[in-house]
Order: structure tokens, then C-alpha cells, then sequence
């Protein structure tokens, strides 16, 4: 659907906006869940076919005619591992936030000189 | 300024790459050769309805371990990082509304988790879906009472069964059936039956018990203990 793909566009450009922007360690982070949200419901509406339906066989769907009757089970999957990756990065990237906290006690990124150039 | 006008510009270049996406965005209206071979062979091969689990489980199955693989380093590296938090854990005590409702919500939560990941290859859901919900459980439990202990060998002792399970499962495939990871290990079954598919249920269960005790355990260091 053209509507949940520019929706996922948006998404991701608001995410990258977020990450560029932002100060505060714990909003980077979001900026990065709001863009790979976005790249899921990218993936997800390209993997859509009109008027087709979940890949799942039971009622819905015919078993004789299952193929011209479900959408592309591909990306759905690709997704599902994608959301599993970006919850272990989340978790990752804040639990490396609570460690900076303890050592310099800010979490603003304006205070984490070291990689500046 | 210079670095507002970098980031307009960086924003503006996303823009144009994602342009050509949308002006030319075609819907299909078919599905393609590989997704149609997917749905046949789940159907007349794997005798799994859900389609999605066919191609996690069984076709991509190598993948899933990768991915099994990274959640567990994601545990490691959260556990390594949060080691000894132990004087900064703050204890207060709950709501009795919350404590209250969670004595008879968390079972109720846990059998949830449980229904979907061993009916992951019948429904929508699977072995990662029911793990989260079973360690969102665990999580309303910690929430409600300050004194609850969880036991992390306990937690990592199932883990590490779950894992060694799923490989040997894998390899069981390689020995007795064509290939790694391959599911004609145990029968096929009946399309539809909960004892059906051969070994996806018992592959996505492991997942389920794998993802569930690890989430649980990052849950566990993060509340610093």
C-alpha cells in the first residue's frame, strides 16, 4: 500500500531527525526505535498485495488456491527478525547510557568529547 | 549553524533517496516465484498452516539461529555491562491495586505465552511473540513485588538447555532426514493438529523458552541484582 509505505518513509526521515538533533543520550535512542519502526512498515508494505489477505491457511483461505490468495510471507519474517535485532540493539545501546551516567554523570551528548574531531 | 545546515541537508538527501521508492511504487498483484513456492511447499510439504513459520522455522532456519545467536550476545553484553549495580537498585513499594490484580494476572500471562509459542506453526505468534509475553510476565511480577528473587541460574540454566536443544534438534535433521534444521525428524501429522508439522512446534517451543528466559534475565540485571 502507498499509504503505509510513505508513512514508513516518514517515519525513518523523523527517526534520522531525531538521532541528529537530539542531546539527550535516552532520546537518541528513541529516534533510533522510531527509525527502524519505520523501516519495518517499509519492508512490510512492499511484501503487500491488493485485497490479499494474512499467510495463514485456515478458514480465509482455500488450501487449494492458497497461492493467488496471500500475501508475500517473505518480508513478514524478514520483519519478525528485524524486530528481534532492534530490541537486543536497544537494550545494548541502554545499558552502555547507564554505564556513561555512572562515569560522568550527564546525559547530554555535548558532554562526551571523546570521539569529537 | 553549520552543523544545522549538515543536518537540513543529510534530512533533504534522505528525502531524494526515498523519492524514486515512492514515485515508482508499483502494487503487485501476484505473489513471486520464491513466496509462491513457499506457500506450496509449506502446504504440501510441511503441513504447517502458517506460512510465516514455514519460512522462519524450516526455510530460513539457519537464519533464526543467527538470530537466536544475537539476542543471546545481547544478554551477555547487557549482563557484562551492568555487572554489580547492586547499591543502586531503589526499592519502593508497590500499589496494592497492582499487587493485588498481578497475583492472578501472572499465571494467566505466563499460560498466554505459553498457548502462542506452541501454537506458533497453527496461529499468528510464535516462539519469539510468546517468549516476550512469558518474560513480560516475569516483568509484572518484579513490578509488583519489591521482594520478589528471581533466579538467574535458573534462567540461564534453561536458556542453555533450550539452545543445546535446537542445535541437536538441527542436527538430528542432518543425520536422519537431507538436511539441517530439516523438520522430518518426527511426523508429519495431520494438516491443522497441534501434533502436526513434524518438529516446527518443538523447534519453536525451544525458541520460545530461549527468548523468554533471556529477555527475563536482561529484565533481571536491569533491575540490579
Amino acid at each position: 500500500m502507498i499509504s503505509t509505505l510513505i508513512l514508513g518513509i516518514a517515519l525513518l526521515i523523523i527517526g534520522f531527525y531525531a538521532m541528529l538533533t537530539r542531546k539527550n543520550l535516552i532520546k537518541i535512542v528513541i529516534g533510533f526505535s522510531i527509525a527502524d519502526t519505520g523501516t519495518h512498515i517499509i519492508i512490510v508494505s512492499l511484501g503487500y498485495l491488493r485485497g490479499k489477505t494474512a499467510p495463514i491457511i485456515d478458514g480465509a483461505v482455500s488450501m487449494v488456491n492458497a497461492v493467488s490468495e496471500v500475501v508475500d510471507p517473505v518480508p513478514s519474517a524478514l520483519v519478525l527478525t528485524a524486530i528481534v535485532i532492534g530490541l537486543a540493539v536497544t537494550a545494548v545501546m541502554l545499558s552502555f547510557i547507564v554505564e556513561m551516567y555512572k562515569k560522568n554523570k550527564s546525559l547530554s551528548i555535548d558532554d562526551y568529547q571523546e570521539l569529537k574531531w | 549553524m553549520i552543523k544545522n545546515v549538515a543536518v537540513i541537508l543529510s534530512v533533504i538527501g534522505l528525502v531524494v533517496i526515498f523519492l524514486p521508492v515512492i514515485s515508482g511504487f508499483q502494487e503487485r498483484e501476484d505473489l513471486n516465484e520464491l513466496g509462491a513456492d513457499y506457500v506450496q511447499g509449506s502446504i504440501n510439504e510441511l503441513e504447517t498452516p502458517n506460512v510465516v513459520t514455514s519460512v522462519i522455522v524450516t526455510y530460513r532456519g539457519l537464519d533464526t539461529l543467527g538470530e537466536v545467536t544475537v539476542l543471546f550476545l545481547a544478554t551477555v553484553g547487557v549482563g557484562l555491562l551492568l555487572k554489580g549495580n547492586k547499591e543502586d537498585m531503589i526499592k519502593i513499594s508497590s500499589l496494592e491495586l497492582l499487587e493485588t490484580t498481578s497475583s492472578v494476572l501472572v499465571a494467566l500471562i505466563m499460560i498466554l505465552g505459553i498457548y502462542i509459542f506452541t501454537h506458533g506453526h497453527l496461529s499468528p505468534g510464535g516462539g519469539f511473540q510468546g517468549g516476550v509475553i512469558v518474560a513480560s510476565g516475569f516483568l509484572l511480577l518484579m513490578l509488583s513485588n519489591v521482594n520478589a528473587r528471581i533466579s538467574q541460574s535458573i534462567m540461564h540454566f534453561v536458556e542453555s538447555f533450550s539452545g543445546v536443544a535446537y542445535v541437536a534438534v538441527g542436527v538430528a535433521g542432518l543425520v536422519l532426514t537431507v538436511g539441517f534444521l530439516n523438520p522430518g525428524v518426527l511426523p508429519f501429522g495431520k494438516f491443522g493438529d497441534l501434533f502436526s508439522s513434524g518438529a516446527i512446534p518443538v523447534i519453536y517451543s525451544l525458541i520460545g523458552l530461549k527468548v523468554g528466559s533471556e529477555l527475563t534475565s536482561i529484565l533481571v540485571t536491569m533491575r540490579g541484582e
